[in-house]
């Protein structure tokens, strides 16, 4: 140990060649996590598109068969069902920006009270766990005797059977995503607004404009980036959408095969009708999904983030 | 906002009959606190819970270590290769989970590991994100008390221990916050390696009983009540630091 001598201190000063590292300290230091991110991660990864490549046999063992699983993909109508379902999903999520981006701002005037009792409440969705919330939900959209049925009836509409009507379904599980994402999004606004210079408003005011011209002119523009942090995380979570879909629908749900996200049709494939080779191909579809869309918006994004 | 809650409330103290009556009843003829005494009997509530408690403070605890010592090599010591491991396990950030739970399932299939906490536990014990929580939190720290230690001489992991980590102590409570959450709402991972429900985990275990066809609506909106209760009392009491702490990772 004594051999290690540490020089304190001079480092910028004089560029000695002895401090050029920390020996064997760093290594300790990682290497718990290193082995753990190797062995349950990175390998993992490897083996998956490995997987992709290979039929699962009934009793265990596996055989290469190169494209296959993707060929096979590619004609799987669940596919494209379970793809236009996600996409679906993820439009309605991504609804809950601008209303949070409404509400955060209604939260930042001066002389709100109960600022913190509110942040709270649009809080908790995000907090709960996702299949404690869904039974709720569940008796919420109730055909027979959900609130949401009766309160339509009030008004003439004959609600359907939300969570067993193909179509219906993902967007009853969409609202309650929407719902669950608000809380999130309005802290990361807030949190935002809070950065903006009052001065702006205050030289917006003097030039005469109003209250929603000042919105439009100076809070949106200045916050761009975050909107656009939030755009990312809300698709890329959206698209993985799982918890809230099984736990809504219930795993014996006839619509489900018609409803199901790309996650559920990875699970099903992979853990239910037990095509390991087929889920994996799914899986890096997923993938590809998730990093196209997420570089396109980073492309875009500057166009229309300020200063991005 | 806060509807779904308030109402499940209500259904957790209506009878089975008033939950499906057609009219819905606003507040039930009489208060059915048995329902909440159902929920120990009826239901593996017990077993669930206590699998959800032990996996979560399991993989919590890990997570702190095991970050913050990564985090700190990662931020402030030198050696051969840094740069390139410090991208390959922020990598894994990008990579959605179904890429690797195939995997990572055969793995803990191969150790014997299905059905048990060690399989439930074993994959969230390390954490990339952490580590780049944790790396960002020592980065921001000045280098002097580093080196005053290293003078008294102290070695790397006196001056870790002692000197830098009590300085991240934010930093650790949002990592600890958002390891809990996590924990303890996770869905997918529980589902595929357990099959018995005495061996679930609360998140996982609600989730199967939404199948069931002989449900009783108010003792399973009372379990899922006490299932929340845990994380939402924890958020309550520490909203502040839970909401600074995402909001501030949101700005940057």
């Amino acid at each position: 140990m004594s051999s290690q001598v540490q020089v304190p201190g001079s480092v910028g000063i004089a560029r000695r060649p002895r401090r050029r590292g920390d020996g064997v300290w760093p290594w300790l230091f990682i290497a718990p996590l290193l082995l753990g991110i190797g062995v349950f991660y990175l390998w993992p990864i490897a083996q998956t598109v490995y997987y992709s490549f290979t039929t699962f046999g009934v009793f265990g063992g596996s055989t290469f068969s190169g494209l296959d699983n993707y060929r096979q993909l590619v004609t799987d109508p669940s596919l494209y069902r379970s793809l236009l379902n996600t996409l679906l999903y993820t439009l309605i999520v991504l609804l809950n920006i601008p209303i949070a981006l409404y509400l955060a701002s209604l939260m930042n005037m001066p002389g709100l009270r109960f600022a913190s009792v509110y942040r709270v409440i649009y809080f908790l969705p995000f907090v709960a766990m996702p299949t404690a919330v869904a039974f709720v939900w569940r008796i919420i959209y109730n055909g027979d005797f959900g609130v949401l049925n009766y309160l339509l009836g009030l008004v003439g509409i004959n609600g359907p059977y939300w969570i067993s009507t193909p179509g219906a379904a993902i967007v009853a599980v969409a609202v309650v995503g929407l719902w669950s994402n608000l809380g999130f999004s309005i802290i990361v606004l807030g949190a935002g607004l809070k950065t903006i210079p009052q001065e702006l408003y205050e030289a917006a005011q003097l030039d005469g404009a109003s209250r929603w011209r000042q919105f439009r002119s100076v809070t949106v523009p200045l916050l761009t980036p975050t909107i656009a942090f939030l755009v990312i995380i809300t698709v890329i979570t959206s698209l993985q959408l799982f918890d809230l879909l099984y736990a809504i629908l219930g795993s014996t749900n006839p619509t489900l095969s018609k409803s199901m996200s790309l996650v559920y049709f990875f699970y099903r494939s992979g853990f239910v009708t037990n095509d390991k080779g087929y889920a994996a191909a799914i899986a890096v579809v997923i993938l590809f999904i998730i990093g196209a869309t997420t570089a396109v918006q980073f492309r875009l994004q500057r166009r229309w983030v300020h200063g991005g | 906002m806060a509807f779904p809650f308030v109402w499940q409330v209500i259904m957790s103290l209506s009878t089975n009959a008033e939950v499906q009556s057609v009219t819905p009843h606003v507040w039930p003829h009489r208060l059915q606190w048995g329902n909440y005494h159902q929920v120990f009997e009826q239901l593996p509530f017990l077993h669930q819970l206590r699998t959800s408690v032990v996996i979560t403070v399991i993989r919590t605890a890990a997570q702190l270590l095991l970050c913050t010592l990564a985090g700190y090599a990662f931020a402030r010591m030198r050696f051969r290769g840094r740069g390139a491991l410090l991208g390959i396990v922020l990598s894994i950030l990008m990579v959605p989970a179904q890429v690797y739970l195939l995997s990572q399932y055969q793995i803990v299939k191969g150790l014997g590991l299905l059905d048990s906490l060690g399989g439930l536990v074993l994959p969230g014990l390390f954490s990339a994100f952490g580590t780049y929580l944790m790396r960002t939190a020592f980065l921001a720290l000045p280098q002097e008390l580093e080196e005053a230690a290293r003078l008294d001489g102290a070695n790397p992991f006196q001056i870790f221990w002692r000197v830098m980590l009590p300085l991240v102590r934010p930093t650790m409570s949002v990592l600890a916050i958002t390891s809990v959450l996590w924990s303890w709402n996770e869905l997918l991972w529980p589902l595929v390696v357990t099959t018995y429900s005495d061996h679930m985990p609360l998140s996982a275990g609600l989730a199967t009983l939404i199948s069931d066809r002989t449900i009783n609506y108010p003792v399973v909106m009372a379990a899922s009540l006490l299932a929340m209760a845990p994380v939402l009392v924890l958020f309550i009491l520490l909203q502040r630091r839970v909401i600074d702490g995402l909001a501030s990772s949101g700005l940057k």
